[in-house]
């Protein structure tokens, strides 16, 4: 860490926790922080003194992650917390998100950006209905890599034999799902077995510690780096003398490699140009790629505004106003079939309407529900919905920027559900 | 095969610009809350390569205790005259001249609290509709909950327990007639990454701070810097002493530390071998242990 500049090779990798209730997160999310010595002193000081006020013995790592008041008297986590560290090799954000069967919106959120979700499966209990409902939402979500860490294995004796089983069952849910990459290892999150030190009371267990997995992971092909997708956010034109005539396009790339010279196409106008340059302030790149922000500019004057999106010519979205979606909602008033709702979708804006629910989710057997498609807080189901005006859209699975929406209630503009393109 | 890696500094980088862009096109009264402060430096740095080449679409906003670093007030009108910015100064002396806060008495007297009566007035004086800062979650635990975009009825408070659920990339900042947003750009950025991004940016920051021989007294084992504010108890001596300040808030509630720090390679191997947080030199914040809560439900920044 004394090198001042190995940060400029420091990569991000973000990722979710879940696990059902008193599965151990918040001890694990602590273990992490203080083992890859990531906790302050006066940090360590102020649980220390929490945790000998509330008369427990050992220092009680979890309380570094629960934050609000409400949480500390409950004891439980009620929202997404975020919480970070780095080691030498990667900057981590952690999506720390609770395991209340009421708060599945959370963990939706939380999981819509990570690169990998840790789930977590007490050992003494073995697989549980908040497994299969965290499995699943975190292939929905589309997160490329999944690690079950098999937590308390200090109460099973560190047994090869419960770990296995435990295996078993989940890598034969997990192949009913479009999950790539599943990791699975043992650990004690309170004494820290395989979290970041290997542990010494598994000697059956050869694969690696939790923190070294997080550092190592392969993430470079978590982006797409094909599809050339560029949702224009804003115009800028500074209309001063010096730049008189500059008038570029600001966005961060969804997805795919973009250069100047490439041709390219603005939907929904469909006006063709090439690119003349691509800026950040005061540089001109060679090229640019997701997730960079930058400012395009183009050969051709065209009339392009927020909610355009400039792609390659040869490589376009879908250009609909008729979607399927996979929902989740987020909000205590249930879905209203034939419902208006407001839509954002990369930089664009609609309005739509709720013209099917084709079913619901069972989401801990993956059955269809047809028979009931009363969509409510935290229930996922497939539905059909028509936009005000063309959306450029691709499939989730493909591209999770342009594959996603967010619906908004128009009377009390909250984000009322959380939509996957399918 | 091309790789196409950023590093974590341009990925943290894109994210905010993304997220200023937002609030640019999605408000129509937005501002950036300015307190001379490196965090709310870097914000600023990041709007000019935001809307690059043209100028910030929305003012700086300072909330000014009157109880400064003279330093921080040279940098601030400084940048902004540099950056061509427009400044809004919204000062607590005016607030206590209203009747609308009492100033507190003794010797722990500090007006950062009243910042908050303030900061809400300016809000509702310019009609802002969002309003931008440099918080950051790693800060303090109530921080690590908060939103991107975070929603703020009608009298300014936030709802921990009622918060917008925030997915993807997309960002909702839909409000009913008189509510506004804070929004938090570098969220996701630790002290840490703020350094880094100082260093790889040759970002310039007021002097205080880099390591430099400062007039001081120390309180309750906080070192804090003399100055006509501050109403020093019987046997606080001042002396002069090599220290350098982590944050630089209000001077009545911001403890510096000693160190010989003078450059910023020097404070990024500081701030990695550090084993007190930030936020630990803050005096506000050891009020209680939920002090930040507190603050923030009835509209801190």
């Amino acid at each position: 860490m004394s090198d001042s500049n190995n940060y400029l090779t420091m990569e991000l990798l973000r990722f979710t926790t879940a696990g059902s209730v008193d599965d151990g997160k918040s001890t694990l999310i602590g273990r992490m922080l203080y083992d890859s010595k990531s906790i302050f002193q006066d940090q360590y000081e102020a649980i220390e003194a929490s945790s000998k006020k509330k008369g427990e013995e050992t220092v009680n790592l979890a309380l570094l992650t629960d934050g609000l008041r409400a949480e500390r008297e409950q004891g439980i986590t009620i929202d997404v917390a975020y919480r970070y560290f780095a080691t030498p090799k990667r900057k981590f954000i952690i999506a720390d998100t609770p395991g209340h069967i009421q708060y599945t919106r959370n963990m939706v959120t939380g999981a819509s950006t990570a690169n990998l979700a840790i789930i977590l499966i007490d050992a003494r209990k073995g697989v549980q209905e908040q497994t299969h409902r965290h499995t699943f939402i975190a292939s929905l979500l589309g997160i490329p890599h999944i690690v079950f860490c098999i937590n308390k294995m200090d109460l099973v004796d560190y047994d090869e034999q419960v770990y296995e089983s435990i295996k078993k069952e989940t890598e034969l849910f997990a192949s009913k799902l479009n999950v790539n990459d599943v990791r699975f290892i043992p650990i004690s999150a309170l004494n820290g077995d395989n979290v970041v030190n290997k542990s010494k009371k598994m000697d059956w267990y050869q694969g690696s510690t939790l923190l070294y997995l997080l550092e190592t992971i392969h993430i470079g092909s978590d982006f797409n780096h094909v599809d050339c997708r560029f949702p224009v956010q804003t115009v800028i034109r500074p209309m001063n003398d010096k730049y008189h005539d500059f008038r570029g396009y600001a966005g961060r790339i969804a997805s795919g490699v973009f250069k100047p010279g490439d041709g390219i196409t603005v939907l929904p106008s469909g006006f063709t140009s090439k690119i003349k340059s691509i800026e950040l302030m005061d540089q001109k790149l060679a090229e640019a790629y997701a997730p960079m922000s930058v400012t395009i500019t183009l050969e051709d004057e065209i009339d392009i505004s927020r909610g355009d999106m400039i792609v390659r010519d040869n490589n376009q979205p879908v250009v609909t106003q008729d979607i399927d979606l996979m929902v989740t909602w987020l909000n205590e008033k249930v879905l209203v079939p034939g419902g208006k709702y407001g839509i954002r979708q990369t930089t664009n804006e609609a309005r739509c309407m709720i013209k099917e629910i084709v079913y619901k989710m069972d989401i801990n057997t993956l059955h269809r529900m047809e028979d009931d498609r009363t969509i409510g807080m935290n229930d996922i189901g497939r539905i059909k919905i028509r936009t005000t005006k063309p959306l450029f859209v691709d499939r989730y699975e493909r591209n999770r920027e342009t594959g996603s929406v967010i619906l908004i209630d128009e009377q009390t503009n909250e984000t009322v559900g959380a939509g996957i393109i399918i | 095969m091309q790789s196409y890696n950023l590093n974590h500094l341009k990925v943290l980088e894109s994210e905010a610009i993304f997220i200023i862009r937002e609030v640019a096109a999605q408000f129509e009264n937005p501002a950036l809350l300015f307190s001379g402060g490196k965090d709310s430096i870097v914000v600023a740095h990041l709007a000019r390569k935001a809307f690059y080449p043209s100028k910030l679409p929305f003012p700086l906003v300072h909330i000014d205790t009157g109880h400064n670093f003279k330093e921080t007030i040279e940098f601030r009108d400084k940048y902004v005259e540099e950056i061509d910015a427009k400044l809004i100064v919204g000062l607590v002396q005016d607030s206590i001249n209203q009747g609308k806060v009492v100033e507190e008495k003794g010797v722990n007297a500090s007006r950062n609290g009243l910042q908050t009566v303030t900061l809400l007035d300016t809000i509702e004086k310019h009609k802002f509709d969002a309003a931008m800062g440099g918080a950051r979650r790693d800060e303090e635990k109530a921080r690590a909950k908060e939103r991107f975009f975070s929603h703020r009825d009608e009298f300014g408070q936030w709802d921990p327990k009622n918060q917008r659920p925030e997915l993807w990339n997309l960002f909702n900042g839909k409000k009913s007639f008189g509510e506004h947003f804070r929004v938090f750009p570098i969220s996701n950025w630790t002290e840490m990454d703020v350094w880094q991004y100082i260093l790889a940016e040759a970002i310039e920051l007021p002097s205080l701070y880099f390591a430099k021989e400062r007039k001081v007294f120390i309180r309750d084992g906080v070192i804090m810097a003399a100055s006509e504010h501050i109403q020093r108890k019987e046997g606080e001596e001042v002396t002069k002493q090599l220290v350098r300040f982590r944050t630089i808030g209000d001077i009545t509630c911001t403890g510096a530390v000693a160190s010989n720090a003078d450059d910023l390679h020097a404070i990024i191997e500081e701030v990695a071998s550090t084993r007190v947080t930030e936020r630990g030199t803050r005096a506000d914040d050891k009020r209680s242990e939920a002090a930040m809560e507190d603050r923030k439900k009835q509209g801190y920044f």
